[in-house]
């Protein structure tokens, strides 16, 4: 396991409310190795995207805990100063393709200078050699390079997606956060974006964390996959084994959510909503929606380690 | 969101207000230029502060020249006739007479056409002598043929004699008057008057009394006692119109403060509404992206600032520091910076600070000040431009009025200053209207072109408000 030179462990990050904390991510952790996709499924409002902001740092100001290791080739991230990880981390080796990414673009600045600026921020390279820079990842995703002097306005959805993609590739990092990358384009389009990012993976030695609530789309790309549930990680496995036989209640639930072509199945729904995050309850968290509610899930249930590193937040498998 | 200045601008040129606002805006700037270069600043402070010496040869009060075209009765202009220029109508001979004496005899003519008496006759003079001075008879000669002897002058190196002011010549001209249509005028008649009017029994009522048409002269006879004695005379039978402007009580031609007041005005407006447009922006950016306690002081300060009464606080210091436009200007920069814009702007900000695009320059590690200045200042900058322009007129009314409440610039020429010196003369009681409405017409021009151009960029640059 010399390979994972990602790994998160026990990450907290509770948010501040009157109505008191927001436990978005709690107690999360898994690894991930070089050039590996690791899927990160979930309801809305499952604290995905502030795992992500998490792991990149993007902290909001009302922020009560956050804590827990993040090892980059083992480093601890979480023990640097906040300049030190802007300067040497933050998209440097870890960048982000952020939800509404559509809206990421600066309205009154060329798309091309805007995906130089992470360089001209950290390299301080002159604005020349950036844009110079700019155009070699414009070629790599696929957007001509006559682009680079129009306005986000003047670019199509995808073309924006694009866009931003080539604004986290521009630093060469090891790990890009695709928070929701595909969520606000028609199927076409998400379909285009799925193949270049394959395609980026194949060509190159990039890991993805690919955030999504799109567990057909996840299948895609997933080498592991991670389904999330109330701030916590409740299954984490192999991309294989885990779209084939799901372990956990609510992953099981939420692939018989995906309708599929070829089998006569009635998509599935999960009866009930998603717990609050502020003081969810000691028992296991999915008990109240779970179809296999036994007595003991009023416990806090345990971590369950099977074979090829597949965990699993559950009662009934555990021994 | 469109950002293309040269599409905007050939959208701006599709509104005919725009381009009367535009027209408007560039005579003006045409104008500022044109005097920067002709009229340098010290000429101009030079010519208005220099007091009467230098505009004597100028009437007093005169109206617009143009103002003719308008009016039944012509109105004089002013005819100078100088023995020192070669000039028509001016004849000057000297006769040697015995050993060192000499004899002089200078002839001014000029056709006198207008339907109104001159407002004012001076006859200026120099002479060269040591010690006896020469000795002068003056007449005049009407186009009738009538002939008064003005006065016997014995001359003084420079001097003048003004005849409107000769109590004495009054009095004869009365009495000449009296005997000539058997009744006294019921005025008193003042040489102007009776060295031009016709001489029949319209000279008795002041309203009556009309000037005669033709042919005046002057003649000037007298006596040099020295070898190298000379003289030179320069009559002035000052108009009641002059120039393109007319003149103020001072006789100063008010062209110059016109055209002075025109580049300043508009310096005065665009650096005023441009500096404290940005300085504002720029605050409330950092006050809303900072936030905490940055923000906590920069809305305390703002709030502070907008209780305060602006103009009297403004009046306070311009009474303690009499001071230059210029220094007026930064003090009306430094009180409103912490403006309302401020927090007009700030909530605009608190909202831009929490676009995606925002946030993702936050996370691709901009530092504060470029997340400010890049992205979140410009993103306003469109909408703001409007507002900017129709607020240029603000500052140059304010600086208007205060010139009119005393405290403007001393020294500078200004639309203001011309109003204050109209309304301190009493220029509307007396009836001298063009003194107040020539300068007002010009502060009017100035709002009304960027209140034009204002407003058409408003259609542009807000879409809500856009025609087609």
């Amino acid at each position: 396991m010399s390979d994972e030179f990602f790994e998160v462990e026990d990450l907290y990050m509770y948010y501040r409310t009157r109505i008191g904390p927001v436990k978005a991510v709690d107690g999360v952790s898994f690894s991930i190795n070089r050039g590996e996709t690791l899927a990160l499924i979930g309801e809305s409002g499952c604290g995905k995207s502030s795992l992500a902001k998490s792991l990149i740092r993007l902290l909001p100001r009302n922020v009560e805990i956050f804590k827990g290791h993040i090892y980059l080739d083992g480093e601890d991230l979480m023990k640097m100063s906040e300049s030190q990880f802007r300067k040497n981390i933050q998209w440097q080796r870890i960048s982000m393709v952020a939800q509404a990414a559509l809206n990421s673009l600066n309205p009154v600045i060329k798309v091309g200078e805007q995906v130089a600026e992470p360089l001209i921020i950290h390299k301080e390279v002159d604005k020349k050699t950036a844009l110079e820079r700019a155009r070699e990842v414009f070629s790599l995703v696929g957007i001509p390079e006559a682009f680079i002097d129009r306005y986000p306005f003047e670019l199509s959805g995808g073309m924006r997606q694009r866009t931003i993609i080539a604004m986290a590739l521009i630093m060469n990092p090891e790990i890009i956060i695709l928070d929701e990358p595909t969520s606000a384009l028609d199927v076409l389009t998400q379909a285009n974006i799925m193949n270049l990012l394959k395609k980026i993976r194949n060509e190159s030695n990039i890991s993805f964390i690919l955030i999504t609530h799109d567990v057909g789309l996840s299948s895609e790309l997933a080498d592991k996959v991670a389904v999330m549930y109330a701030g916590q990680i409740v299954e984490l496995g192999d991309a294989e084994n885990f779209y084939s036989s799901p372990l956990h209640p609510y992953s099981q639930k939420l692939m018989a959510s995906v309708p599929t072509l070829r089998r006569d199945k009635t998509p599935e729904y999960i009866p009930g909503a998603p717990l609050s995050l502020i003081n969810p309850p000691k028992s296991c968290r999915f008990a109240d929606r779970c179809p296999f509610k036994m007595e003991i899930c009023s416990k806090e249930p345990p971590v369950v380690s099977l074979e090829k590193g597949r965990f699993v937040r559950c009662w009934l498998h555990a021994k | 969101m469109s950002y293309r200045i040269k599409d905007q601008i050939k959208e701006l040129f599709q509104y005919k207000y725009a381009l009367i606002g535009i027209g408007i805006l560039l005579v003006l700037i045409g104008i500022s230029i044109y005097t920067v270069i002709a009229i340098p600043y010290h000429q101009a402070t030079y010519l208005w502060r220099g007091g009467e010496g230098i505009w004597l040869d100028y009437p007093r009060n005169a109206m617009p020249s143009w103002i003719n075209f308008f009016l039944p009765k012509k109105l004089p202009e002013t005819i100078i006739l100088d023995t020192q220029k070669t000039q028509k109508g001016v004849t000057k001979v000297i006769v040697p007479f015995g050993e060192q004496a000499s004899k002089v005899r200078i002839e001014l003519t000029f056709n006198y056409l207008y339907d109104d008496f001159p407002s004012e006759i001076n006859l200026f003079y120099s002479a060269k002598y040591n010690v006896s001075s020469p000795h002068l008879t003056i007449y005049w000669i009407k186009p009738e043929g009538q002939r008064f002897k003005l006065r016997e002058l014995t001359l003084r190196k420079n001097g003048a004699y003004y005849i409107s002011n000769d109590g004495k010549l009054a009095l004869n001209l009365q009495n000449y008057y009296s005997q000539k249509i058997g009744e006294e005028p019921n005025y008193v008649m003042s040489p102007e008057i009776g060295l031009f009017a016709v001489e029949d029994k319209s000279v008795s009522k002041l309203e009556t009394a009309t000037p005669l048409k033709g042919r005046y002269l002057m003649v000037i006879e007298g006596t040099l006692f020295e070898k190298n004695s000379d003289v030179n005379v320069k009559l002035v039978v000052y108009g009641k119109v002059y120039g393109a402007a007319g003149t103020d009580h001072l006789r100063r031609d008010l062209s110059i403060a016109l055209l002075w007041g025109t580049p300043i005005a508009l310096s005065f407006g665009v650096i005023a509404a441009l500096s404290i447009a940005m300085i504002q922006i720029i605050i409330a950016a950092i006050s809303a992206w900072f936030a905490g306690r940055v923000d906590f002081i920069v809305q305390k300060i703002t709030e502070v600032n907008m209780i305060l009464p602006f103009l009297p606080i403004l009046i306070m210091i311009s009474v303690f520091y009499s001071f230059s436009i210029w220094m007026l200007l930064v003090v009306v920069i430094a009180l409103s910076i912490f403006g309302s814009g401020v927090k007009t702007y700030r909530a605009v900000f608190l909202q831009i600070k929490e676009f995606p695009y925002v946030e993702a320059a936050k996370a691709y590690g901009a530092s504060s000040l470029r997340i400010v200045f890049l992205y979140i200042i410009p993103k306003v900058l469109p909408t703001i431009i409007p507002s900017l322009v129709l607020s240029v007129s603000d500052f140059v009314f304010l600086e208007a009025a205060m010139a009119l409440l005393g405290l403007g610039d001393p020294v500078a020429p200004t639309w203001g200053k011309i109003i204050e010196d109209a309304y301190s003369t009493g220029a509307l009681y007396k009836g001298y209207f063009y003194w107040v409405l020539e300068p007002s017409f010009l502060l009017i021009l100035t709002a009304l072109g960027f209140a034009l151009l204002g407003f058409s960029l408003d259609k542009i640059f807000n879409p809500r408000l856009k025609e087609r």
